[in-house]
């Protein structure tokens, strides 16, 4: 996996405030195609917030966020939708459509946002259903899921969309721990196939196998960054490994 | 000279095509004032979500004004006062019109309550899908909203054919007015009433019945429909017996 210089998506001092709150202290970041990135930090430190902000679901309070060549901060509802199909979104509550199985969860969104024939969006869920290892589960409510399922079911329900990036919001932060592997694993897989990813996760062993860069976000800012093998190097700033001890620990 | 009760004319009454039409009158103008109340219901409550003042402000104030008077002046001031507007409807057509928006008024809040009990996550989630707002309450916020309404509605139903008798006074010949009328004839006030409580009875409680199969198919659409689609149809749970 070779990283193209070109920037897929940019964020340039990115600020964003709550009311008086600051939770975003101009953070700059770049996402190269093919790449993934994860991103660290304490609860609090703006990593959600980072998310939301880059795929429009929270709009900036300044900076610019330039995605395939294009700046999008300030676009209009109408473009903000239109821009979002591109960029895939995991959530940490999963958050399937509970009215929908598996397989129409997936296809709602060819079917009413891109319009596509409701047989074709189908057969291209249960496709992905396969990707994700869940080839007999089409039919299944989300409530009759195992949260790791759900989480599959929603990363598919995102690939639907063919996006150019995938956001991850701590994915697996809900899950039971015999479930988080499997959850990692289609992370990787997709990682490893080239998908852009932006990851916010407290596993860092996926973070050591699948990242490309990891950043460390504290306070609203970039504390530190480097590509993976320095990151978790020893020669990183205290706070950080003061950090990486407590997540071990 | 006959007794106090003749279960005789109470038969026959109970068994005449007059009271059968009255009947089916109740049970049109009901569903019919219900219609219009869940599409006013469901439009308000919508629009609610819409952030504008002045839209809201209407919403308000429609509500202020239908559940703020009795549903009988309604229905007597649509029936004298619109026709001094030059609007004249039948009087089955006011019934409906006054039932309805009243109606309306407190649909817009079950439906309300119906929306605000799907989660802001899954709004989330549409848009990022790059759902619109118009579409993601119609496919994701909707579709669950009414799911978790249908029993409201269903009690709503139950209010409006009781609420109906009240369209005798503006001479639909609905259950109550049939009753009351044929009782002028010959004073059998005891055969006649118990006949239309009877129908009301048979009513409601079909409705109730209707309501546990909806009720049912819903929860059988989530639950596992391959297992539960033959033991499980008569447990406790699906005859409506456990909540």
């Amino acid at each position: 996996m070779t990283p193209k210089s070109q920037g897929l998506l940019e964020g340039i001092a990115i600020w964003k405030s709550y009311g008086g709150d600051d939770v975003l202290k101009g953070v700059d970041l770049k996402v190269h195609e093919g790449e993934c990135l994860v991103l660290i930090g304490p609860s609090g430190s703006g990593k959600s917030t980072l998310l939301k902000c880059l795929n429009l679901l929270e709009p900036i309070s300044s900076g610019s966020i330039v995605f395939q060549g294009k700046e999008i901060a300030g676009l209009r509802r109408h473009e903000a939708s239109t821009v979002r199909r591109h960029i895939g979104m995991v959530f940490q509550s999963f958050e399937l459509f509970q009215h929908l199985n598996a397989e129409d969860n997936i296809a709602l969104a060819r079917i009413k946002v891109l319009k596509d024939e409701p047989a074709q969006a189908r057969e291209m869920a249960r496709h992905l259903l396969r990707k994700v290892h869940l080839p007999d589960k089409a039919e299944f409510y989300p409530d009759e899921l195992s949260g790791g399922q759900q989480q599959r079911v929603a990363i598919a329900r995102a690939l639907a969309m063919q996006p150019a990036l995938m956001l991850y919001d701590e994915p697996t932060s809900a899950l039971d721990p015999e479930t988080v592997g499997e959850v990692l694993d289609v992370m990787q897989e997709l990682a490893d196939d080239g998908m852009t990813s932006i990851v916010v996760t407290h596993e860092m062993s996926f973070a050591r196998r699948a990242a490309d860069r990891v950043i460390f976000l504290d306070g609203g800012t970039i504390a530190h960054s480097g590509a993976t093998e320095d990151f978790f190097s020893d020669e990183v700033p205290e706070r950080v490994a003061r950090f990486l001890g407590r997540i071990r620990a | 000279m006959l007794s106090i009760f003749s279960p005789h004319l109470m038969l026959s009454y109970l068994f005449s095509l007059n009271f059968a039409y009255a009947a089916l009158t109740t049970i049109w103008i009901s569903l019919a004032s219900l219609l219009v109340g869940m599409l006013i219901g469901l439009l308000l409550a919508a629009g609610q979500e819409i952030p504008s003042r002045a839209v809201r402000g209407l919403i308000i104030g429609y509500l202020w004004l239908f559940r703020g008077t009795p549903v009988l002046l309604q229905l007597v001031f649509a029936f004298n006062v619109l026709p001094l507007f030059h609007i004249v409807l039948p009087a089955y057509g006011c019934a409906v019109l006054a039932l309805g928006l009243n109606e309306g008024a407190y649909m817009t809040e079950i439906m309300r309550s119906g929306i605000r009990a799907v989660g802001p996550g899954q709004r989330t989630a549409a848009r990022a899908l790059g759902f619109e707002d118009r579409q993601t309450m119609l496919w994701v916020v909707l579709p669950q909203a009414l799911r978790i309404v249908i029993p409201p509605i269903g009690n709503q139903f139950n209010g409006m054919l009781k609420l109906s008798a009240l369209v005798s006074v503006i001479g639909v010949q609905e259950l109550l007015l049939m009753a009351d009328q044929t009782a002028s004839m010959n004073f059998r006030f005891l055969e006649t009433l118990t006949v239309a409580g009877i129908y009301y009875l048979a009513m409601t409680t079909i409705l109730m019945v209707i309501q546990v199969f909806i009720e049912r198919a819903c929860s059988r659409r989530r639950g596992r429909s391959a297992k539960a689609s033959g033991l499980k149809l008569f447990s406790p749970a699906n005859l409506g017996m456990v909540r």
